[in-house]
């Protein structure tokens, strides 16, 4: 097995001051994964109210010509 | 280096009448073009096309191939009169291609406005859908913002980029494709299903990968090229091309498309200065292209032409690295907003793609869609060859917010959005104001009934009272704009005191 040389380049820590750090892994972010994960049987129960109502035949039914 | 440039999103639809599988698109997708063209009003944004400059024969590589040797559907220049095609007061083109109806944005000049004239164009296919459903006793019509059937056939979501000419495409090419092969991990749709016909049960990252089967190519329909050579610039051709980008998703997610168009951006920017100093080239891309899409856990390794290994992330982190140098040392300090907003958003995604690529659930379109049919396959016990999972599937990308299951993740706000919904409603009428969409918009809205034609680089006149119809060509992309004829417009009650006005001022 040769070696799996990672050829990924010293990243550097430092931002830019005038940039936002979107969705760091701060407390917030971890809280609102968590609600997110407590939201999904919700979320299950919603779309279970829309979803098509024969998947099958909705599949099935599903055609398309090739484009470009 | 910014990534700010002239670039505009395509985006063919899926189209699907209820329980008629058999419905022929061609004449479907005209009806949803011609149900918005009334919707504007008699003659409003029914300007027709003018295809005098579409050349969609002519390769980057600097040949053309002849019509004859041309599989019929790469003759999209041929007027055929049962087709719908119109141009909108926003700039777009709204037309039927091949058999499905498509929504070309005008020209914008950053990812943002990219990301906002796109979506205009789902309201704009909404708006048909609503229409259509409102015709008695007919089923409607059902569009759907994805890029497969999952039975073998595809239909694109192309993105376009103006570049110089001077940039040799040899060179374009060697550095896209080992970008391409990695950049779906970012921002690719998601889709059930592996293998052209989803022979395979599964899930894979992008929508599109499985049907690309060449390197380089003219293609668009058949044998897909990783980089396609379709020479069309729709401008000054001794000054521009136009980089035309067949290999992606359509993205519902804002960031995911935010950093689709901002990183490619970025790295044309890169190989326009000579910036990329790291050769990344990749060993058989085509089914390394294939091998990435197919492992969402991401820890496929991608093999370098020089025997180093890698993972998409890991590659995708040498292109930013380099794009971070280049911007520290040559523009440190003046970095535009778009860009830094690039790059944050860039660094920020790969950071957590590499630690638990589902923490991007509310970023990135592949892994929303994987986090919902996840959540069925845990509370059902359903495999991946369930009808039900291929269902969600495709009712992922329905444009209907009440039907389309995207569309209701948003409205809960497990998405995170970046363009607001007024911006977006104002530009399905509206044009961008810095590029020559802005002349092209503004014209169909105010002189409807004096214009014969509008294609990218022309708008056609019909004057009352004058014999030959007036060409006035628009081969800068950059002119036209608000600053340039807004007063201009403003001031010319009709068609022929603008043209008047225009000959006055030389332009």
């Amino acid at each position: 097995m040769p070696s799996q040389e990672h050829g990924r380049p010293q990243r550097r820590d430092e931002t830019p001051d005038e940039a936002p750090a979107p969705a760091a892994a701060t407390p917030e972010a971890t809280a609102r994964k968590d609600a997110l994960d407590d939201d999904i049987d919700s979320v299950l129960d919603e779309i279970d109210g829309v979803l098509e109502a024969n998947a099958e035949e909705f599949v099935r039914g599903f055609v398309q010509k090739g484009g470009q | 280096m910014t990534v700010r440039r002239v670039m505009g999103i395509e985006t063919e639809y899926g189209i699907s009448v209820p329980g008629d599988p058999t419905a022929n698109p061609m004449l479907l997708s005209g009806s949803v073009v011609n149900a918005y063209g009334s919707l504007r009003g008699p003659r409003a944004g029914r300007a027709s096309w003018d295809y005098e400059d579409e050349m969609p024969l002519r390769d980057a590589r600097g040949f053309e191939i002849d019509r004859q040797h041309a599989d019929a559907s790469q003759l999209t220049d041929e007027e055929d009169p049962t087709l719908a095609n119109i141009v909108l007061t926003n700039g777009a083109r709204l037309y039927v291609d091949h058999a499905h109806p498509e929504y070309s944005s005008p020209e914008v000049t950053s990812p943002r406005a990219a990301l906002r004239w796109d979506r205009a164009g789902e309201r704009v296919m909404l708006e048909s859908v609503r229409r259509l459903a409102a015709v008695p006793g007919t089923a409607g019509v059902n569009l759907y913002k994805n890029n497969t059937d999952g039975k073998g056939a595809s239909y694109g979501t192309h993105e376009n980029y103006l570049m110089p000419r001077a940039t040799p495409f040899s060179e374009i090419s060697r550095h896209l494709i080992p970008f391409f092969v990695a950049r779906q991990v970012m921002c690719g749709a998601g889709r059930v299903g592996i293998g052209q016909d989803s022979s395979t049960s599964g899930f894979q990252v992008a929508q599109r990968s499985d049907f690309f089967e060449v390197e380089v190519g003219l293609e668009t329909t058949l044998k897909r090229p990783i980089i396609n050579t379709r020479d069309e610039p729709h401008a000054v051709a001794d000054l521009y091309r136009r980089l035309h980008v067949i290999i992606g998703d359509a993205n519902q997610c804002d960031v995911a498309g935010l950093l689709k168009m901002g990183t490619t951006s970025l790295v044309l920017a890169m190989i326009e200065d000579q910036a990329l100093t790291v050769d990344l080239s990749v060993r058989k891309p085509v089914a390394t292209l294939h091998a990435v899409s197919h492992d969402p856990s991401l820890q496929t390794l991608v093999e370098l032409r020089d025997g180093r290994t890698m993972t998409a992330v890991q590659l995708l982190w040498a292109y930013y690295e380099q794009a971070d140098v280049y911007l520290q040392t040559r523009h440190a300090g003046a970095i535009d907003a778009d860009t830094a907003e690039v790059m944050s958003r860039w660094s920020s995604v790969l950071t957590r793609l590499e630690r638990d690529p589902m923490e991007c659930a509310r970023e990135i379109d592949w892994v929303a869609k994987l986090t919902l049919l996840q959540g069925y396959r845990d509370r059902d016990g359903l495999e991946w060859s369930d009808h039900r999972l291929r269902a969600i599937d495709i009712q992922w990308s329905d444009v209907r917010p009440e039907k389309g299951l995207f569309h209701r993740l948003l409205q809960r706000g497990r998405i995170e959005s970046l363009v607001e919904d007024e911006a977006v409603e104002a530009a399905m009428v509206n044009p961008p104001e810095d590029t020559r969409a802005y002349f092209r918009g503004r014209c169909l809205e105010k002189y409807p009934a004096e214009i014969a034609a509008a294609s990218w680089d022309s708008v056609i006149f019909d004057v009352p009272g004058q014999t030959a119809l007036q060409r006035v060509p628009m081969l800068e992309p950059l002119r036209g704009t608000r600053e340039g004829v807004g007063d201009l417009i403003d001031r010319s009650p009709d068609a022929s005191t603008l043209l008047q006005e225009l000959a006055a001022a030389g332009r």
